[in-house]
């Protein structure tokens, strides 16, 4: 297993809310797992425990096998990239230099990328289709393009996971699709992934694993067919959708009723 | 990659460029003043005596040239360096290009601790000392206050920097009222304005390697702060040990900051509005940012003594012009970037 969690116990002030409640997931290479939940439930919670951004108050994290309370910082970046939701940094550094940064977890406290970095840097644009931009600041880009270079970001590390913090979000159809079929090309390439989103169709094409948080802070972990189901939904969302079978894109797709 | 190293190259050879300014303000510089030194004259004495050749130059151009001009230039030289190069490294360690050196409280602190020891009747060393102590001191709080509240955010940082700073300017309007007004307030004022008169060369060879060490210790890490001004959590998930380098940078910086207010007492201005300038000419990258804003923090220091020097015949503190020249400069800078500063 890649990715690894035990009984993960969470929230943010003592004797507060739990955020997170006996979680228990795990993840293989190539599998992909898709974070379903009402807003506020905890899924980026849940993501920053596992990147142990966030220390979970009990239970354990594991990558690759190893206790991440052991690693140090640099170990669990080389096995696992995130990819945050957007935003926007303080200095307009080039989209390259920004892909750069994903080199990290392979370079010294004192020492400075070099000529592999470049290449590897070099060739992960051209897979995404971003070297036109490369010497555009990356403050003056789109937002569509500014996922994808943090997506490139996540790859140069060659991690064995890469997370998602809603990647879809704030992004048009098109964009949309475009990061789905990335991330689909990834798993296909043995990346474990976990992404967050409120779109259960997402979780449909992505096909895998889905998991569902609800608000007292349990997973619900199962293949996606199985647990995407309208009165499961139902739940979730607090309001009526129908998992209808469309023939003309051989899926189920979730639609809302009238207003 | 070919795009990269070509960029490389500009930037080295934009460094060149700066570094033949310097050259060119030094020796301006040299000639500069009441005594009347001719550029060749000064040349002369500088390697006469470097090289210990000697030369034809009568012992009064000697003694002003290395007993008084040279001591002053390089001390603003390194002054401006330091608080350049600082002011680089806060803005990236606190992702914040709106900060600065006297944001944290540290010019102040230092300059409190310069006042104490005026107050004690101390001089030489221990005015240095104190000075130090004392940025050293409103830094550590600075950085305290935060890690009390349990906050590990920028904003709290900047925020107790404002808290300290205020704290620090209200400390020394107390020790100016109570200073002798004959005597000890005249120097405390001196020192809060900031000045190169009665720097020896023995000031500078006391702080000289509190000033290089950090200074490469600083460039040597540059990359890293360039994942730091990412922020946080995004700095650690790259696999960042970001409170080692955090802590590491923010004290190189103080310790750069601290040993150029011993030596001139606080300046402002530069370790605010020099950053700026260098980025929109550079880039963001610190690797390249941090010499050129060295460089620029120099040649704007060197300038703005030598003027203060030369306009009048009772000597101006320097802060007064590099806030003359700074505060507007800034405002058209601000102008410049309004878009990418939200």
């Amino acid at each position: 297993m890649i990715i690894e969690t035990e009984k993960l116990n969470f929230s943010y002030t003592k004797g507060g809310r739990q955020i997170l409640k006996d979680i228990n997931l795990s993840l293989g290479e190539g599998e992909v797992m898709s974070i379903l939940g009402p807003n506020g439930a905890g899924k980026s919670t849940l993501l920053n425990c596992i990147a142990t951004l966030l220390m979970p108050d009990s239970g354990i994290v594991r990558l690759c096998g190893k206790d991440t309370r052991e690693m140090k910082p640099k170990e669990v970046a080389s096995i696992l990239s995130y990819v945050p939701q957007n935003h926007v940094p303080a200095f307009s550094y080039t989209v390259f230099n920004f892909v750069l940064m994903g080199r990290a977890p392979k370079v010294g406290m004192f020492e400075r990328p070099k000529d592999e970095d470049f290449a590897i840097v070099e060739k992960t644009l051209e897979e995404i289709g971003l070297t036109e931009l490369k010497d555009k600041p990356y403050t003056e880009i789109s937002g569509g393009e500014r996922q994808q270079a943090t997506i490139a970001r996540a790859m140069v590390a060659q991690p064995k996971a890469i997370l998602f913090d809603e990647p879809t979000a704030h992004l048009d159809y098109g964009n949309q699709l475009k990061t789905l079929r990335i991330i689909k090309s990834l798993k296909e390439k043995g990346y474990a992934i976990i992404i967050t989103t409120h779109n259960p169709d997402h979780a449909i094409m992505l096909g895998g694993t889905t998991a569902i948080l609800d608000r007292e802070g349990r997973l619900t972990v199962g293949k996606s067919e199985e647990i995407i189901a309208e009165e499961r939904l139902r739940q979730v969302y607090g309001t009526e959708l129908s998992l209808i079978h469309m023939d003309e894109v051989d899926r189920d797709v979730c639609v809302p009723p009238n207003l | 990659m070919a795009t990269n190293s070509k960029k490389n190259f500009y930037a080295v050879g934009f460094d060149l460029l700066l570094l033949a300014i310097l050259a060119g303000c030094i020796v301006m510089a040299l000639c500069s003043g009441k005594y009347p030194i001719t550029p060749k004259e000064s040349l002369d004495v500088l390697f006469g005596e470097l090289f210990h050749k000697g030369g034809s130059y009568s012992e009064m151009t000697k003694n002003v040239v290395m007993g008084l001009r040279i001591p002053r230039i390089t001390a603003s030289i390194l002054c401006g360096v330091m608080l350049a190069m600082s002011g680089v490294a806060y803005q990236s360690i606190f992702k914040n290009p709106l900060i600065s050196p006297d944001f944290l409280g540290v010019s102040n602190g230092a300059c409190i601790g310069a006042a104490i020891a005026i107050l004690m009747g101390l001089g030489g060393i221990y005015l240095s000392g104190f000075a130090f102590l004392g940025g050293i001191l409103a830094v550590s709080i600075t950085v305290l206050i935060p890690t009390i509240l349990k906050s590990e955010s920028n904003i709290m940082l900047v925020l107790s920097g404002v808290i300290v700073g205020g704290a620090m300017s209200s400390i020394l309007g107390f020790i100016k009222y109570v200073a002798d007004p004959e005597t000890e307030l005249a120097a405390i004022t001196y020192w809060t304005m900031g000045s190169f008169s009665y720097v020896t060369m023995s000031e500078i060879k006391s702080v000289i390697l509190t000033m290089v060490i950090p200074m490469i210790i600083l460039f040597g890490m540059s990359w890293w702060l360039d994942i730091l001004s990412m922020g946080e959590s995004e700095a650690k998930s790259l696999g960042a040990n970001i409170k080692l380098i955090r802590n590491v940078a923010i004290a190189c910086a103080t310790l750069m900051t601290a040993s150029s207010v011993c030596i001139s007492g606080t300046i402002g201005w530069i370790g605010l509005v020099i950053p700026h300038f260098a980025r929109m000419c550079v880039g963001p990258n610190n690797t390249k940012l941090i010499p050129t804003a060295g460089l620029m923090g120099g040649i704007f220091l060197l300038l703005v003594d030598t003027i203060t020097r030369t306009i009048s015949m009772a000597e101006m503190p320097v802060s007064i012009l590099t806030g003359l020249i700074g505060a507007p400069f800034y405002a058209v800078l601000l102008y410049r970037q309004r878009k990418t500063i939200s």
